[in-house]
C-alpha cells in the first residue's frame, strides 16, 4: 500500500514537474531555429507560478461551470497521466484503467474545456470550442486504430503490459507496420496537443485560434490549471508514444538503478520527439481549418495500413 | 379522436387533477412493483411461467420470466418510476386545457403492454402485445393532434410500425410450422435446425421487423419525426424503453431461436450498427431542435448496442461462446445505460420546453443560472452519453472496444479487421456524440439567454426535479457500481449462450472490471473517481499557498471594444456545427440561401435573411420513391376494386377454388 502511495506520489511530480519543461524546451528550439532568442526554458514555470499567485476575472455571464473546468481539466489529465508508463514499465494506478481510460479522460476534459469556452458567451468562445471538438473527432478513430494495433500485439489494453511486451521486442520499431503506426500517431499528437500545422499555440487573438480561442477568458489560477493541465496532457501523450514504441531504458521492475536508468531515457526521447515536433511546426505554415480533414484523413490512411500490414503478412 | 371523461368530481377534486394523480400515481406504484418482481426474476436462474385462465388452444395468454425478460422489465420499472414521478408536475399546466385522463389512460395501456411483449411466451400473445403497444404509442404521439407535423408523424409512424409487424408475422409463421405450436419455449434453438437458405430468410425478417421497432438506418425515418412531437414524459419513454423492444426482439430471435446464427449474419447487424451509429449522431449534429437530437442520439445508441450485438453473434458463429457473452453484456448493459441517460436527457429537454415553451436550441441560452437542477441534470446525462468516465456509458462503451479487440484474436480469416475498423468508427461515434453535447448543453444552458422566454424561464416543479435527479443518480450508479451490477448478467448469459461471465469479469475485490477470461484491460470507475478526488488535494494546495489572497473580481466578457456583449454575440447551434456540415459536406449536401437587403452599398446590409438546410438523404432517395410507386400501384389496382358485388363474389370463388387445388396437390 504505501508502495503504491509513494509511485503514485513519484509520478504526480515527475508528470507536473517535467511537463513545462517539455514546452519550454519546446519553446526554446523553436526559437533558436528560428534565429530568434526566445524565453529561457524554465519559462513555463515562471509562468505558471506568477499565474497562481495572480487575481482573475471571471465574465458576468459565466455560471459556476465556467470555475469548474480547470479543475476538471487539470485532475482528468493529471490521472491519465498517472495511467502512461514513464520511467518504469509498470504503472500506479494501471489497474483503474488502460489505454482506452487514458483516452476518454483527456475526452472528459476536453468535453468540459469546450464547455468553459461556451459559457463566456463570446464568439471566440464558441468558435474555439466547435472547431476543437471537430480536430478531436477527426483525430479518435486514428486515435482508435493505433491503440487498436498495438492493443492487439500485446494483447491487452493495459499500458504496463503494452511497455512489457514492447521491451520484449525492443528493436520491433524498425518493422515496417511499426513505422507506420508511428507516424499515424504522431500526426494525432500534433492535432491533439494543438500544434501547427494544425492549431498555433504562439497566437494570441488571430481568428485562426482553436485552444487559445477556448481559454480566452480565463486569467490567473485558472489558466494556470488549464496551461499546466495542457503541458501534462503534452508530455503524457508524447510518453506515450515513446514508450509504446520505443521501450528502450523502460525499467521493468523498481529498482533504483533501473528508475534512475528509465528517466535519463525517457528524457533523451522526450527530447527527441520535441525536437520532431519543433521541425514540423517550423517547417509548416498552420494549415486552413478545412485542410485539416485531408492531414487526418492522411493519418487514418497510415493507421489503417500499419493494422493490416502488422496482422496480415 | 377525443374523448371526454365525465365531469363529476367527489371528495373536492376536479376531474383532470384527479385523472392526473390517479393514472400517474397508479403508474408509479405499478412501476415500483415491477422493479421489485423483475430484480428477484432477473437473478432466478430458473424462470417462470404463468397462463391467464381464458385462454383457447393455440391462444393461450401465457407469460413467462426468465432473466432476459425480467432484465428489460428491470429498465422499464426504473425507467417508467421516473417517468411517472415527472409526470405529476410535467403536466399540471395541462389541467383543463388537454384531456389528461386520455393520456394517463394510453400511458398505463402502454407501460402495460411494454410488460407483456417482454414476457409473453408465445407468438399469438406476443403480436397481441406488440400491436397493443404500437397503438397506444400512436395515441399518445398524436396527444397533440391540432399540429400538422404532429398527425403526420404519428401516421409514418404507425404506418411503419405496422410494416414491420408484418415482417414479424412472417418469420414466426416460418417458426411456428417448423415447429408445429405457437409456443416460444418449442422454438428454443429452433431456428438453426432449419435449412440454411430458411435461416437466411428468417434472420432477415426478424432483423428488418424489430429493426424498424428499434430505428435501425435506414429504416429510422419515424424516429426522429414521431419521438419529438410527443409530450416529453412520452418521448422519454419512447426513446427510453419502447425503442428497446426491437432490441429484446433481436436478443430474443438471435440468442434463444437461434442456436447459432450465420456468421454472414452477425456481419450484417455489426455493418448496420456501426452505419447507424455514425449516421445517427451526423445527423444529430445537424439538429437545432433539442428533442430532434436526442431522437437522433437514440439511432446512434441503437447503433452501438448494434455493435455489441453483431460481434456477439460472430463470435457465437465461430464457437466462442465467452466472447459472444462479453459482447453480448456490453450490448445488454447499454441497453440498459442508454434507456436512463436518454430517458433522463429528454425529461431534462422536456423541462426546458415546459419552461421556454420552444424546442429551438437558438432561443434558449442561460438556463443554467435560472434552471439550475435541469441543468445539472441534463450535463449528467450528456456526460454519461457522450460516453466519458466514470457514468455508465463510458462503462458500456468499455466493453464493447474489450468485445472488439478480443474479437480480433478469434479468428485468422480477412472478417476480422472489420473489428478494429469497427472500434475506430466506434471511436469516431463517440467523439462526435461529445461534440454534439457540447453543442446541446452549451448553446441550450451557458451564457446568456437568446430570447424572451428564455429570460423568464423559471425552474421546473419538484416532482419534476425529482423524476430527473433519479435517473441522474441512476447514471451515477450504474457507472460506479457496474462491478457490482455486472454479475446480474450471470443468469443472462447463461440463459442466452450457457457461459458465465460474471467471476471473471471483476477484480481485486470486486473493485475493478476487465474484460473477461481475456485480461485484456482493467479499468475502475470508482477507483478513477476516487483519484480524481484525491488529486484535487493538488488544486487545493495551491489555493492555500497563494490563491486566498488571490483577487476574484467579475468583469464583462471581452468584445472587441464593441458596446456591449449581448447574445447576438454569443455562438449559435448553426455556427458550432458549421465545420462538421463542411467537412462531410458530401453526406448533407446542404443548401443555404442568404438574402441581403441593402439601401446605399453591399457592406452596409439593412437586415440578411440566412437560410440553411441539408438534404434528407433517405427520404429523398429511397421513401419518396418508394410512396410515389407504392400510390401508383394502388391506382392500378382500382380497377380490381370496382364496387362491384358480382365482382366480389367471382374472387372469393376463384380465391376458394384456387386453395382447394393448393390443398388438393399439397
Amino acid at each position: 500500500m504505501t508502495g503504491a502511495i509513494l509511485k503514485t506520489l513519484a509520478q504526480l511530480v515527475l508528470l507536473l514537474m517535467l511537463a513545462p519543461l517539455v514546452s519550454g524546451f519546446i519553446k526554446m528550439l523553436k526559437a533558436r531555429l528560428q534565429m530568434r532568442r526566445g524565453p529561457g526554458i524554465l519559462q513555463p514555470y515562471r509562468d505558471i507560478h506568477k499565474l497562481l499567485r495572480k487575481g482573475m476575472v471571471v465574465p458576468d455571464s459565466a455560471s459556476w461551470l465556467f470555475s469548474a473546468t480547470p479543475y476538471v481539466v487539470f485532475l482528468a489529465t493529471l490521472l491519465a497521466g498517472l495511467m502512461v508508463p514513464m520511467a518504469a514499465a509498470d504503472t500506479p494506478v494501471g489497474l483503474f484503467g488502460g489505454v482506452l481510460a487514458v483516452v476518454y479522460l483527456l475526452g472528459l476534459s476536453r468535453f468540459f474545456l469546450a464547455l468553459g469556452g461556451l459559457d463566456t458567451g463570446s464568439s471566440f468562445g464558441g468558435l474555439g470550442s466547435s472547431r476543437e471538438m471537430t480536430v478531436s473527432a477527426l483525430a479518435a478513430p486514428t486515435l482508435m486504430l493505433a491503440v487498436f494495433t498495438v492493443a492487439i500485439g500485446a494483447g491487452s489494453t493495459t499500458l504496463a503490459q503494452i511497455a512489457k511486451v514492447a521491451i520484449n521486442q525492443q528493436w520491433r520499431f524498425l518493422e515496417p507496420s511499426q513505422i507506420l503506426a508511428f507516424a499515424a500517431l504522431f500526426l494525432v499528437l500534433i492535432a491533439e496537443t494543438g500544434r501547427i500545422p494544425v492549431d498555433n499555440p504562439a497566437t494570441h487573438l488571430e481568428l485562426t485560434m482553436i485552444h487559445e480561442a477556448m481559454i480566452l477568458e480565463y486569467s490567473g489560477p485558472y489558466l494556470a490549471l488549464i496551461e499546466w493541465g495542457a503541458s501534462v496532457k503534452q508530455l503524457l501523450l508524447m510518453t506515450l508514444l515513446i514508450n509504446v514504441f520505443w521501450p528502450f531504458g523502460l525499467a521493468a521492475g523498481w529498482s533504483l538503478a533501473g528508475l534512475a536508468a528509465g528517466l535519463a531515457w525517457l528524457l533523451v526521447k522526450l527530447a527527441v520527439v520535441s525536437c520532431g515536433v519543433v521541425l514540423v511546426e517550423t517547417a509548416n505554415a498552420k494549415m486552413r481549418l478545412f485542410r485539416v480533414p485531408e492531414l487526418m484523413a492522411v493519418a487514418f490512411v497510415l493507421g489503417a495500413l500499419a493494422l493490416v500490414s502488422t496482422f496480415l503478412f | 379522436m377525443r374523448w371526454e371523461l365525465t365531469r363529476f368530481s367527489p371528495g373536492g377534486l376536479n376531474a383532470p387533477r384527479r385523472a392526473r394523480i390517479l393514472a400517474f400515481g397508479l403508474a408509479l406504484a405499478g412501476a415500483l412493483l415491477e422493479i421489485a418482481a423483475a430484480a428477484v426474476g432477473v437473478l432466478a436462474p430458473a424462470g417462470a411461467v404463468f397462463s391467464l385462465p381464458f385462454g383457447v388452444e393455440l391462444f393461450s395468454w401465457t407469460v413467462r420470466l426468465n432473466p432476459l425478460s425480467c432484465y428489460f422489465n428491470l429498465a422499464l420499472g426504473i425507467l417508467a418510476a421516473a417517468v411517472s414521478i415527472y409526470s405529476f408536475g410535467y403536466l399540471r399546466d395541462m389541467e383543463g386545457r388537454r384531456n389528461l385522463g386520455v393520456l394517463g389512460f394510453f400511458y398505463n395501456v402502454l407501460l402495460l403492454s411494454l410488460t407483456l411483449v417482454f414476457t409473453a411466451a408465445n407468438v399469438f400473445f406476443f403480436l397481441v402485445a406488440w400491436e397493443v403497444m404500437a397503438l397506444s404509442a400512436y395515441f399518445l404521439v398524436s396527444f397533440e393532434h391540432e399540429k400538422e407535423a404532429t398527425r403526420r408523424a404519428g401516421t409514418v409512424f404507425l404506418i411503419m410500425s405496422h410494416a414491420g409487424t408484418g415482417l414479424l408475422l412472417v418469420g414466426f409463421l416460418i417458426l411456428a410450422q417448423a415447429a408445429g405450436t405457437l409456443d416460444f419455449a418449442a422454438f428454443h434453438h429452433l431456428a438453426s435446425k432449419l435449412p440454411p437458405s430458411q435461416q437466411g430468410l428468417v434472420f432477415i425478417l426478424f432483423f428488418l421487423g424489430f429493426g424498424v421497432k428499434a430505428g435501425v438506418i435506414p429504416l429510422h425515418v419515424w424516429l426522429p419525426a414521431a419521438h419529438p412531437v410527443a409530450p416529453s414524459n412520452i418521448s422519454s419513454l419512447m426513446s427510453g424503453i419502447v425503442i428497446k423492444t426491437g432490441i429484446y426482439g433481436m436478443a430474443l430471435v438471435f440468442f434463444d431461436f437461434f442456436d447459432a446464427p450465420p456468421v454472414w449474419a452477425g456481419m450484417v447487424v455489426l455493418c448496420a450498427g456501426v452505419v447507424s451509429a455514425l449516421l445517427g449522431v451526423l445527423y444529430a449534429l445537424m439538429e437545432h431542435d433539442l428533442k430532434r437530437l436526442l431522437a437522433y442520439h437514440s439511432i446512434e445508441n441503437i447503433g452501438i448496442i448494434l455493435i455489441g450485438f453483431g460481434a456477439a453473434l460472430v463470435f457465437r458463429g465461430m464457437g466462442h461462446p465467452e466472447l459472444a457473452a462479453l459482447a453480448l453484456i456490453a450490448a445488454l448493459y447499454h441497453t440498459l445505460n442508454h434507456a436512463i441517460f436518454k430517458g433522463l436527457l429528454f425529461l431534462g429537454a422536456g423541462s426546458v420546453l415546459h419552461s421556454t415553451r420552444t424546442r429551438n436550441m437558438e432561443e434558449m441560452g442561460g438556463l443554467i443560472r435560472r434552471m439550475p437542477v435541469t441543468a445539472l441534470c441534463f450535463l449528467v446525462g450528456a456526460v454519461a452519453i457522450s460516453g466519458l468516465p466514470p457514468l455508465n456509458g463510458f462503462v458500456s462503451e468499455w466493453l464493447t472496444y474489450q468485445a472488439l479487440l478480443a474479437g480480433f484474436g478469434s479468428t485468422a480469416e480477412l472478417t476480422r479487421v472489420a473489428f478494429p475498423i469497427a472500434g475506430a468508427l466506434l471511436a469516431l461515434t463517440a467523439a462526435l456524440a461529445a461534440a454534439c453535447f457540447v453543442k446541446a448543453f452549451g448553446i441550450s444552458f451557458l451564457a446568456l439567454p437568446r430570447s424572451e422566454h428564455a429570460a423568464q424561464a423559471q425552474e421546473a416543479p419538484v416532482s419534476m426535479r425529482i423524476g430527473m435527479g433519479i435517473l441522474a443518480a441512476g447514471c451515477l450508479a450504474l457507472g460506479l457500481g457496474a462491478t457490482w451490477f455486472l454479475p446480474v448478467f450471470d443468469t443472462i448469459t447463461a440463459q442466452t449462450i450457457g457461459v458465465k461471465m460474471g467471476a471473471s469479469l471483476t477484480a481485486a475485490n470486486g473493485l475493478v472490471l476487465t474484460s473477461g477470461t481475456f485480461r485484456g484491460g482493467a479499468v475502475s470507475t470508482v477507483g478513477m473517481a476516487a483519484m480524481l478526488v484525491l488529486l484535487s488535494a493538488i488544486p487545493g494546495m495551491f489555493w492555500l499557498a497563494w490563491g486566498r489572497r488571490s483577487r476574484r473580481a467579475s468583469g464583462p466578457t471581452w468584445d472587441c471594444g464593441l458596446p456591449g456583449l449581448t447574445a447576438d454575440n454569443e455562438y449559435t447551434a448553426t455556427g458550432f456545427s458549421k465545420p462538421i456540415r463542411m467537412i462531410f459536406s458530401a453526406l448533407y449536401r446542404p443548401r443555404r440561401e442568404i438574402q441581403a437587403d441593402y439601401e446605399v452599398s453591399l457592406y452596409y446590409p439593412t437586415a440578411i435573411r440566412f437560410e440553411s438546410e441539408i438534404e434528407p438523404a433517405f427520404e429523398k432517395h429511397f421513401y419518396d420513391p418508394l410512396q410515389a410507386w407504392l400510390f401508383r400501384f394502388a391506382g392500378r389496382m382500382r380497377s380490381v376494386q370496382a364496387g362491384s358485388i358480382h365482382a366480389y363474389l367471382a374472387y372469393i370463388f376463384v380465391a376458394l377454388i384456387a386453395l382447394l387445388l393448393f390443398g388438393v396437390r399439397g
